[in-house]
């Protein structure tokens, strides 16, 4: 089953923090989940201040600056794995680097129904 | 088996319903790896018996036939339904390989409680969802009565459990037992929803009535239940901790219907064989390698409960064990209650000391034990002004009609 791991963060400090993840280390662990198949894809995101929010209402489209909600913490990155069931994704969560500075919201994936 | 009378047979089928039905719900969850769909077959299995057994004699493994005739009532219904014809045949591949007839390993079918208990206490449910899913699943309480024993709408508690079995079925939550070196943190949320169970049946935190004795004794019964699955100290310990305080469920409450502190307490009131079991369960717990903060707790309510006379307490081995629970758990709460201790050791300046370190800092400052405790000792030195400010503090946290006597019963007695 397949679920993705979003990583959360205060960007103002995720990468000055003692516990901050170096990029190296990110990278790693990316690359060892990888090799056992575990991880699907992953990627970190460059910070809200590069995001942009698109809608389309009728044949009105909406082009904004910024992210679509403002929140304490950021997205900063997801890994999308293939796990057995929730406990091996929260154990998969549990070793993703910035989970010691921020947080990592697991979700199931839901297949769309077709 | 020579056929009983049919009362027989029905009254045989409602005690089987009753000490069995979770167990069996429990095996068949993981057959179906449905909750709805066990509850069903649950339901059909026993509908079956109760019109079959009176007239073809009882089944010589009551329980496995009731396993095998519900996952097969289930089955038959999946493969009826259009709609699911792609489920059934996941069903039907899954049943071939896990045939229920006596033959099954009986190991397996007796953890399927633990799998049970471990599922409607994962981390990823919320705490309500916990103990209502528990309370409903692993107890076997109507909706209705966890509804009126949290004192919430009969409807937003069903919400709430089928929010969580949506969650377990979507996110697939494992139907399993954790492994041994996830047991002691699983195990911890484990026995959270059964203290939270005891500790709102011992002091329910509003309403009239100050104890339900439904939710203790059921508290009560899950520990057992889970000491019979399982060997950890802690379960034991906190089997220990529900039996010391219960066994003062008579007592605690006066004529009047107060509730008493424990030197007010009628001692001979105290159930003596629920002392007595506690005291060889703490003892086991307290000899274990690693010593839990259930385990130190009920040594803790040990001391008091085996003290003769409110005078002859040992404080100092109850300051001792609180120093012990203190390292491992170093929380105010533990603190405040420690403070007590110091107070009966050392005299209400030091207890008094220690309190007002914790005002300093605003821990627990809605908490109304903090003020009351702090009032006590203030009385106890004699400042009876302040020790009045604190009770009227108290009063203003405290929802609960017996503790708000009992403060203004302590206001009172200043005068």
């Amino acid at each position: 089953m397949k679920y993705l791991c979003l990583v959360y963060a205060n960007e103002n400090n995720l990468h000055s923090l003692p516990e901050s993840p170096h990029d190296s280390e990110c990278h790693a662990y990316a690359s060892q989940a990888a090799d056992t198949g575990v991880l699907l894809a992953g990627q970190a995101l460059q910070p809200v201040e590069t995001a942009t929010t698109v809608r389309v209402r009728g044949d009105q489209v909406t082009v904004t600056d910024g992210p679509f909600a403002e929140t304490k913490e950021q997205l900063a990155g997801f890994y999308m794995i293939d796990a057995r069931d929730l406990n091996e994704a929260i154990a998969f969560a549990e070793k993703i680097p910035p989970a010691r500075v921020g947080s990592i919201e697991v979700r199931p994936v839901r297949e769309l129904d077709v | 088996m020579p056929l009983p009378p049919v009362s027989g047979v029905t009254a045989f089928i409602e005690k089987l319903y009753r000490e069995q039905s979770r167990r069996i719900l429990a095996t068949l969850i993981r057959l179906l790896g449905s909750f709805e769909l066990a509850e069903e077959a649950l339901h059909d299995a026993f509908s079956v018996a109760i019109k079959q057994w009176p007239t073809q004699g009882i089944p010589e493994n009551p329980r496995a036939w009731l396993i095998s005739t519900g996952r097969f009532k289930a089955i038959d219904k999946l493969r009826r339904q259009e709609r699911f014809k792609q489920l059934a045949q996941e069903h039907a591949e899954i049943s071939e390989h896990a045939i229920v007839d006596g033959n099954e390993n009986l190991d397996y079918i007796e953890d399927d409680s633990l799998r049970l208990i471990f599922t409607c206490c994962h981390p990823a449910l919320s705490t309500e969802a916990r103990v209502a899913l528990t309370l409903r699943e692993v107890c076997g309480l109507t909706t209705e009565e966890v509804a009126s024993a949290f004192l919430t709408k009969p409807t937003t508690l069903a919400q709430r459990i089928v929010r969580a079995k949506r969650k377990i079925k979507n996110a697939n939550i494992p139907y399993e037992i954790p492994q041994s070196e996830d047991i002691p943190k699983r195990l911890n949320t484990v026995l959270q929803v059964i203290y939270l169970v005891f500790n709102e049946g011992y002091s329910a935190s509003a309403g009239e009535q100050l104890q339900r004795s439904e939710l203790t004794n059921e508290a009560i019964r899950l520990a057992r239940l889970l000491c019979s699955l399982m060997d950890e100290p802690e379960v034991h310990g906190l089997l220990a901790l529900m039996l010391f305080q219960a066994s003062r469920q008579q007592a605690r409450i006066g004529a009047g219907g107060e509730l008493l502190r424990l030197h007010e307490q009628d001692r001979s009131l105290w159930n003596q064989a629920m002392i007595t079991e506690a005291d060889v369960l703490v003892k086991a717990a307290l000899s274990a390698k690693h010593i839990g903060v259930y385990s130190l707790q009920a040594a803790i309510a040990g001391v008091h409960a085996t003290a003769t006379t409110s005078a002859e307490t040992d404080w100092r081995e109850i300051l001792g064990l609180y120093n012990l629970l203190l390292q491992i758990n170093n929380s105010p709460v533990v603190t405040l209650n420690r403070a007590v201790a110091v107070g009966h050791v050392f005299g209400p300046e030091a207890a008094l000391n220690e309190i007002e370190q914790l005002i300093v800092k605003e821990h627990l400052k809605d908490y109304y034990l903090l003020h009351s405790t702090h009032a006590y000792f203030l009385q106890e030195l004699g400042d009876t002004k302040s020790a009045a400010a604190s009770y009227q503090r108290a009063l203003s946290f405290t929802e609960q009609q017996h503790e708000r006597d009992f403060l203004e019963r302590c206001i009172r007695e200043l005068n």
